[in-house]
């Protein structure tokens, strides 16, 4: 039975992230999404410290607001301080992530709940601890992925409502300026829904390998699709089979369930790069035999 | 104050082994850090130390221990392997450098995640240590890896000045390198090996996570501080070295906290007080010499007002009226607080005395004035005679460089379009 949730929870631990990553990869943010999941860090360790308990209301305000704190001064650095793009990501993720993993060294001392192996890759393995279960028997499933499906409400609300500004957003900002939209508001409302898929995913797949769910699945997706609508699909597809492969992998070999997610993950993306660049060249071969016995025949 | 001694003095032997083995790591990457920013690549450190994790755990099991050899040399492997795949990826498809960084990084991870725990659920003996690379311990570090990083460092150096030259003309401007015949992908070679080497050596101390920030930080810090590329790498390593040596001993002061957590947040404050304290580019000082453009701006227009008010009476040579500040305000619309502050700056400068309220040019108020009305017409003509300009476009261009043109240019306008005195036409 506890497979069966694990694979459901990490399904839409993948659905959430890869929907928010299709967007943040036509922003050319990927590296965005990268240091806000690092950044969440401190404010989930100082939430879980006043709060005691892992999944309070408390606790995802605080670590969500810290994610949209990494997102403004990433800004800041970049626009006011002038600093590439590039290094004020690079600074920003790892002063956050110093300063939680400094929090955590000298509060968390022998927690069990909170320790640097759960902010690498999560435990998904244990979700099942942590049940919800009615009138003492009647068990509904782990409370990891009751936080996962109303993050999943609050995404895909907010992208359906929102389809439009978000497009517009992420394929033509000047034009969306032009227009009179707020890209400001619009850039702020991804960065928050990021920040929020990272901190609820923490629990089940750990910090940094949340990434993993966040720019792979969409960006296999891209190199298959041409519309926006495609590559959404593509990417909960792309997701969920690299969750599903993933952990059999994972089980087979008794090693780290969401490492393994991930690196199927990356082994989808590379084998599908790989295809594509054999089917092009063969595609391009055969193009230039045909124009060759065009051009023969015509010489004929 | 007793583990501060303690620590100076290398009372522990370990302690001595840590601050060199600091000094090495951190001026290695400090220095290739330096070019990495120049040449816009910062985050591909991001990648290469991510990638590290599963190199070593590799070594480690082709070793079947904790070999430094077999563990360094799987390090540099699926280090430079990260490198080539994200220049492949963005080569080959239409993925972008930054989601490029993110799929290799987040995949060599998992990767090595799984290797580790792969180790760690199979039995091996001795594998307590691999922990330590994905959070860093400077404490671990011994006297072999110690000879290593130094021979790292001398590397680092050596190839530096051996090709120095190279090194920038491909860094700030790689199509110019390849026109005058450098060989550019052996040098581009050269230097990712050089990164990749910097971050193996700098792994053992600071985290695979936490390591990209050796090389991003220490050169976007010290390129506040300076405009010249030796300078700025001398910089960058006082910086980074300064941190690692008080981030080493904070970590030794609380035994059990880590390393790199406290190196990045050093180097980070170090960032900090550059950003807004730096002479040349820092926040504060931009926003003082904004503060005094402005300023000189306002008053030089005040200026150019009341000579324009006489004008239009045709008393331009005399310039010896006394006028209200709404008599300016007719010639030019000024915002009345910030005419009145810069009134009152320019009679402390003594170029205007005041009369009950009204206003008037002394003999340098007078001279400035014309300075100032000059030079926007100087520059109004020679936009008009040398470039294709209409009259309708002149006015603004001299609007705003009248305020900085030099006694030089003013010399080579008058001498250029034989003028003298102030010309009557205004645009």
């Amino acid at each position: 039975m506890s497979d069966f949730w694990i694979i459901l929870t990490a399904s839409i631990v993948a659905i959430n992230a890869g929907l928010l990553g299709c967007f943040l990869l036509l922003r050319k943010m990927a590296m965005v999404g990268d240091a806000i999941s690092h950044a969440v860090l401190p404010g989930i360790v100082v939430a879980y410290y006043f709060s005691g308990d892992k999944t309070s209301g408390l606790l995802l305000l605080g670590a969500t607001l810290t994610g949209v704190l990494a997102a403004f001064l990433i800004d800041f650095l970049s626009r006011k301080a002038k600093i590439q793009g590039d290094a004020s990501i690079g600074i920003t993720y790892t002063l956050l992530f110093a300063v939680g993993m400094i929090m955590i060294s000298s509060w968390m001392q022998g927690n069990v709940d909170i320790d640097m192996e759960c902010v690498l890759y999560g435990d998904i393995a244990t979700i099942h601890m942590d049940k919800i279960i009615v009138d003492d028997n009647l068990y509904l499933g782990p409370r990891a992925f009751y936080v996962e499906i109303i993050a999943f409400a609050i995404i895909g609300l907010s992208l359906f409502f929102g389809f439009k500004g978000f497009k517009l957003l992420a394929f033509n900002i000047d034009y969306a300026r032009s227009l009179g939209i707020n890209t400001g508001k619009w850039h702020y409302a991804l960065m928050t829904l990021v920040s929020l898929t990272t901190v609820v995913a923490f629990e089940v797949v750990g910090a940094v390998l949340v990434v993993g769910f966040l720019i792979i699945p969409p960006a296999t997706a891209q190199l298959v699709s041409t519309k926006l609508r495609e590559m959404l699909l593509f990417t909960c597809l792309f997701g969920i089979s690299a969750v599903i492969s993933g952990y059999y992998l994972a089980v087979w070999l008794n090693v780290s369930i969401t490492g393994s997610m991930v690196m199927v993950s990356g082994i989808i993306f590379f084998a599908v790069l790989i295809f594509q660049r054999i089917r092009n060249s063969s595609k391009q071969k055969i193009e230039f035999t045909e124009e060759l016995t065009q051009y023969d025949q015509a010489n004929k | 104050m007793q583990t501060f001694i303690d620590f100076i003095s290398f009372k522990d032997p370990n302690v001595f082994y840590v601050v060199i083995g600091m000094i090495c790591i951190n001026s290695s990457s400090a220095l290739i850090g330096s070019f990495a920013y120049l040449r816009k690549r910062s985050l591909i450190g991001d990648a290469v130390a991510h990638s590290l994790l599963p190199g070593i755990c590799l070594g480690f099991i082709m070793a079947g221990e904790k070999n430094m050899i077999y563990l360094f040399f799987g390090a540099f492997f699926t280090g430079w392997l990260s490198t080539y795949l994200v220049d492949y990826i963005v080569n080959k498809s239409k993925i972008k450098q930054d989601a490029a960084i993110g799929i290799v990084l987040s995949s060599f991870f998992a990767l090595g995640i799984v290797l580790l725990t792969f180790i760690q659920n199979g039995g091996y003996s001795d594998q307590g240590g691999l922990n330590h690379f994905l959070f860093g311990q400077a404490a671990a570090i011994n006297k072999d890896e110690l000879i290593l990083f130094a021979v790292i460092l001398a590397v680092i150096v050596g190839s530096i000045i051996l090709f120095y030259r190279s090194f920038i003309i491909v860094s700030f401007n790689s199509d110019y390198a390849k026109s005058i015949g450098l060989p550019v992908r052996s040098i581009e070679f050269l230097m990712t090996s050089l990164t990749v080497l910097a971050i193996a050596a700098g792994i053992q101390a600071l985290g695979v996570v936490l390591m990209s920030a050796l090389i991003v930080t220490p050169a976007a810090a010290a390129r506040f501080w300076s405009h010249k590329l030796k300078r700025m790498l001398f910089i960058a390593v006082v910086f980074s070295v300064f941190s690692g040596l008080l981030g080493a001993y904070i970590s030794y002061a609380n035994s059990n906290t880590p390393t790199g957590p406290w190196v990045v947040m050093i180097l980070s404050i170090i960032t900090l007080i550059s950003f807004v304290g730096s002479t040349k580019r820092g926040i504060l000082a931009r926003y003082l010499k904004a503060r005094k453009n402005k300023s000189k701006i306002l008053l030089e227009n005040i200026l150019k007002a009341i000579y324009h008010y006489h004008e239009r009476q045709n008393l331009e040579n005399d310039l010896n009226l006394v006028l209200a500040s709404a008599e300016i305000l007719k010639v030019r619309r000024f915002d009345t607080t910030e005419l009145q502050k810069g009134l009152n700056q320019l009679i402390r400068r003594g170029f205007i005395g005041r009369e009950n309220n009204n206003y008037f040019l002394t003999e340098e108020g007078m001279t400035e004035s014309k300075r100032i009305v000059r030079l926007h017409r100087l520059w109004e003509q020679y936009l008009l005679k040398r470039t294709s300009m209409d009259i309708f476009h002149v006015h603004s261009g001299a609007e705003a460089i009248e305020h900085i043109l030099s006694p030089e240019i003013e010399k080579e306008l008058e001498k250029e379009l034989g003028i003298v005195g102030i010309p009557k036409e205004d645009f």
